[in-house]
């Protein structure tokens, strides 16, 4: 893994991103890397003419490790052919290295350019000096540093060690889009071969000599605990080494193979104190949010006030379930704990989160702590959460000796953070032409980060702000959330809030355009006609971007064109994490059951990137939008989660999948938001071709409920 | 415990462990072939999916001593001698996102060509329709059987 954090960097004060620096050397150098050109963490240089660019975000399948280094590599102006991808850990250099909140390419495209811009203008200086001639006269270009007056070049390794003596240059211009030479195409993914061969090696994949392997019984009921257990059956059993209570809820069962740990589990017989939810149902939960609905709200938005406004007046509640992120790599981590050092391996989206959690769990200091990133099949926010990595370290440091946990598919479906259920209560007034001159979107839900401790400044959990923001610029429009409580394990899942606000929205746009008498798609373009700029927490929307989507998206699906016998649409938009998304479903209804054929998707996420990424991020949040519109669900009983597998909790299939176009609204602005986006209109959009086809209102997802 | 027989990717080998271990944890745990994913326990998601005597088989479900003296073909086996043409396929198509199940979707595809070198679209869903995928690949995976299936897929 990279030595970089046996480096001494300062952070130099370059502001950038979102409150991201980039990090100098000190002069001061270690010998041996003395010939090496790195003038920031992100980049190294090496003689041998080995440009390196670190990736400090995970890859979990969104592409950061292909997407992150275009970046850097475009100002540096590099051959894209020789770069070599290194994967940073739990770091103090890169800032937050949290990847979740469709984040990763909008905080850290400022640092990446400026990274690759600062070492290509000290490049130039190193090749201008030595050949005394003026830096103007020099040209940087796919790795060399060009003199074309005496058509003289240096390679970037030839140039490294001199580089390295020069000053970071205070300033640097970036280049304009027009001038990109990889931002913008359509790169092959660094990560594809390894992973068609079998050959990556995901956080469950890693080895170490003489590792064990651990699966936990945990309390199946949600706040319980280990009152007692007995392990004479397990330890019976071929491989099984250890057996022991790792925390107040969990017993370890370590063993030789993954297997003979599961049978060891097996014959366990653990006694649970099961209060205090051992009687907590779904229903339960449901009605205590309703019971939550009057309470005092705090306000997200406000435009006018929605309560004066006279007219027809049309009123809905809209409700979601609990769900499972259900990626398909279960929980695992592998820790090595050696005394006053603990080391881990962990495909995490929070390495630095691992890193402080293990740290006070197995009482070690921070920097006593490495967490190495592994990659992820899928994270899909389950893995911004960090209690497989302390697990893990715990049971190390009860065997001492390396060990692996493993999480079955059950023990995911189970004990996981869900995305919160949630209440919407919506109400409008309509004027004499059926347009909306008033809005209410009263959201009511748990707060996740809430639940967890975390600051919830003015009752508003830091969330909302990205995700349920204003979409039309109504006169008077407010939008308000109830911060309720729940005992239900909360957590981020692709999208976040921004699935339940949308579904509720935009089922209501649709419910208004009907008792309107007006075109769904029609209707919301006169929404959204007025350029408007909508300023949300630290967003401003503007109708203009939203429009554009909404109308691209007509044009392409053909919503003005008739469809075969049987087809319907439905249309919804929505904006969050920074980008502006509509989408068009075609559906028929078979057997009194949506099948999706066809849907248009639309964004404006300013500029693109890498367009086949984009396209994967937006066909794959769409198959997940679906299969959660349509059947995810997860259920409480007796205080237990009920779902555990892929049969009562089931994602999308080839066969359910519809044919997705994407098309991104051509722009120059700073990248916003792409792997979450696309998840909330597909819900919306697809209850309303369901109503389209059927006249039923879908109020409550799933819709196969 | 028992020594058992299993020949993986043309090699002869001989495992000591309990006969109804699935044949999913001998090939990771046991023979550090970790192409092969786990992804269910259950047979419902394919990811551990690799060939016994040519036919695609969930390995987690398998117990060893069912394959006995049987061929296991594994993702690590595919590509004997380079990229197999639909792993070459795969990244034409630029399939994988996470890519935690593509290995067993690669496989379910590799016994579809061996049997249909041209399989028409609900034939390719039929075969991949055990295969998740949580990040939404399957348009790309269609698309990838296609072009692996008109470069003569069956190889």
């Amino acid at each position: 893994m990279s030595p970089l954090s046996r480096r001494e960097f300062v952070a130099a004060g370059v502001a950038a991103g979102a409150g991201l620096v980039i990090g100098f050397y000190l002069p001061h150098k270690a010998s041996w890397e003395k010939e090496s050109f790195s003038p920031n963490a992100y980049l190294r240089i090496t003689p041998d003419n080995k440009v390196t660019i670190v990736v400090a975000r995970s890859e979990m399948g969104q592409g950061v490790r292909t997407a992150l280094p275009m970046i850097l590599a475009e100002e540096l102006e590099a051959d894209w052919k020789q770069i070599e991808i290194e994967q940073a850990g739990a770091s103090t250099l890169f800032g937050d290295q949290t990847t979740g909140g469709s984040a990763s390419i909008r905080t850290t495209w400022d640092p990446m350019r400026k990274a690759g811009a600062f070492a290509r203008e000290m490049l130039i200086s190193a090749a201008a000096s030595t050949w005394s001639v003026p830096r103007s006269a020099c040209t940087a270009e796919n790795s060399r540093i060009k003199h074309a007056a005496t058509n003289r070049s240096f390679s970037y390794g030839e140039l490294a060690s001199k580089a390295a003596t020069l000053p970071i240059p205070t300033d640097v211009t970036l280049k304009q889009s027009k001038d990109y030479k990889l931002v913008g195409q359509r790169l092959a993914r660094v990560d594809s071969p390894a992973k068609v061969k079998g050959e990556a090696v995901f956080g469950i994949d890693f080895r170490l000599p003489g590792m064990k392997f651990a699966v936990l019984s945990r309390c199946p009921t949600i706040g319980g605990k280990v009152s007692g257990f007995d392990d004479k059956e397990s330890k019976k059993l071929p491989g099984v080494s250890f057996v022991g209570k790792i925390s107040d809820s969990a017993v370890a069962v370590v063993a030789n193979s993954v297997w003979e740990a599961m049978e060891g589990r097996r014959v366990l017989s653990v006694l649970w104190d099961e209060s205090p939810n051992k009687d907590l149902n779904t229903a339960a939960v449901m009605a205590s949010l309703k019971q939550s609905a009057s309470k005092k709200s705090a306000s997200l938005f406000l435009a006018g006030d929605p309560s004066k406004v006279q007219g027809r007046h049309i009123s809905a509640e809209y409700e979601l379930p609990f769900m499972a992120h259900a990626a398909m790599e279960p929980g695992n981590c592998t820790a090595h704990y050696q005394g006053t050092k603990c080391e881990l391996w962990a495909p995490t989206q929070v390495p630095q989160d691992c890193r402080d959690s293990v740290s006070t769990a197995i009482a070690l200091d921070p920097d006593q702590v490495k967490v190495n990133v592994t990659l992820m099949g899928g994270g899909f926010g389950r893995r911004l959460e960090h209690d497989y990595a302390v697990e893990a370290a715990l049971v190390s440091k009860l065997i001492h000796a390396p060990v692996k946990v493993i999480w079955t598919r059950e023990d995911d479906m189970r004990f996981s953070t869900y995305r919160p259920a949630s209440l919407h209560q919506l109400s409008a007034t309509l004027d004499g032409s059926g347009m909306p001159i008033g809005l209410t979107h009263r959201i009511i839900a748990p707060s996740i980060s809430g639940q967890k401790g975390q600051p919830v400044p003015n009752g508003v959990d830091p969330d909302l702000p990205d995700e349920a923001g204003p979409v039309y610029g109504l006169p008077n429009y407010a939008i308000d959330y109830v911060l309720a409580e729940t005992p239900v394990p909360l957590g981020w899942m692709r999208s976040v809030y921004a699935l339940q606000a949308a579904f509720a929205l935009e089922s209501f746009i649709d419910e208004l355009a009907v008792a309107g008498g007006k075109d769904p798609l029609q209707y919301r373009l006169k929404l959204l006609a007025k350029d408007q700029d909508l300023p949300y927490f630290t967003t401003t929307w503007h109708t203009a971007r939203m429009r554009g989507v909404l109308q691209l998206a007509s044009e392409k699906a053909g919503w003005d064109k008739p469809l075969p016998a049987g087809h319907y649409r439905g249309v919804a938009c929505f904006g969050c994490f920074a980008s502006y998304m509509a989408e068009v479903v075609e559906i028929t209804m078979e057997n009194e059951q949506p099948r999706v054929h066809r849907v248009v998707a639309v964004v404006d996420c300013g500029q693109v990137v890498n367009p086949s990424i984009l396209e994967q991020q937006i066909q794959g949040g769409i198959v997940y939008g679906l299969g959660n519109a349509l059947r995810a669900k997860i259920t409480i009983e007796k205080g237990r989660v009920v779902q555990g597998n892929f049969d009562d909790y089931a994602p999308l299939r080839m066969e359910e999948t519809p044919a997705v176009e994407v098309y991104a609204v051509p722009s120059a602005e700073v990248p916003t938001g792409i792997g979450e986006p696309s998840v909330p209109p597909i819900a919306p959009a697809l209850c309303n071709a369901i109503y389209a086809a059927t006249k039923k209102r879908i109020r409550a997802l799933p819709i196969l409920s | 415990m028992a020594d058992i027989p299993l020949r993986v990717n043309g090699k002869e080998k001989k495992v000591s462990v309990s006969p109804e271990t699935p044949l999913l944890w001998v090939l990771r745990d046991t023979l550090e072939l970790t192409g092969t994913k786990f992804g269910c326990g259950a047979g419902l998601c394919g990811a551990c999916t690799v060939h016994v005597d040519g036919n695609p088989t969930r390995s987690c479900s398998t117990p060893v001593s069912q394959v006995a003296g049987k061929s296991v073909l594994t993702i690590e086996g595919l590509g004997a001698g380079g990229l197999h043409v639909l792993q070459q396929a795969w990244i034409a198509e630029e399939v994988p996102q996470c890519g935690y199940c593509q290995t067993g979707q690669i496989m379910s595809a590799a016994a579809l060509l061996a049997k249909t070198p041209n399989p028409t679209d609900e034939q390719i869903t039929q075969a991949m329709n055990g295969n998740l995928c949580r990040c939404g690949t399957y348009e790309r995976i269609r698309k990838a059987v296609h072009r692996a299936a008109g470069n003569g897929g069956a190889r």
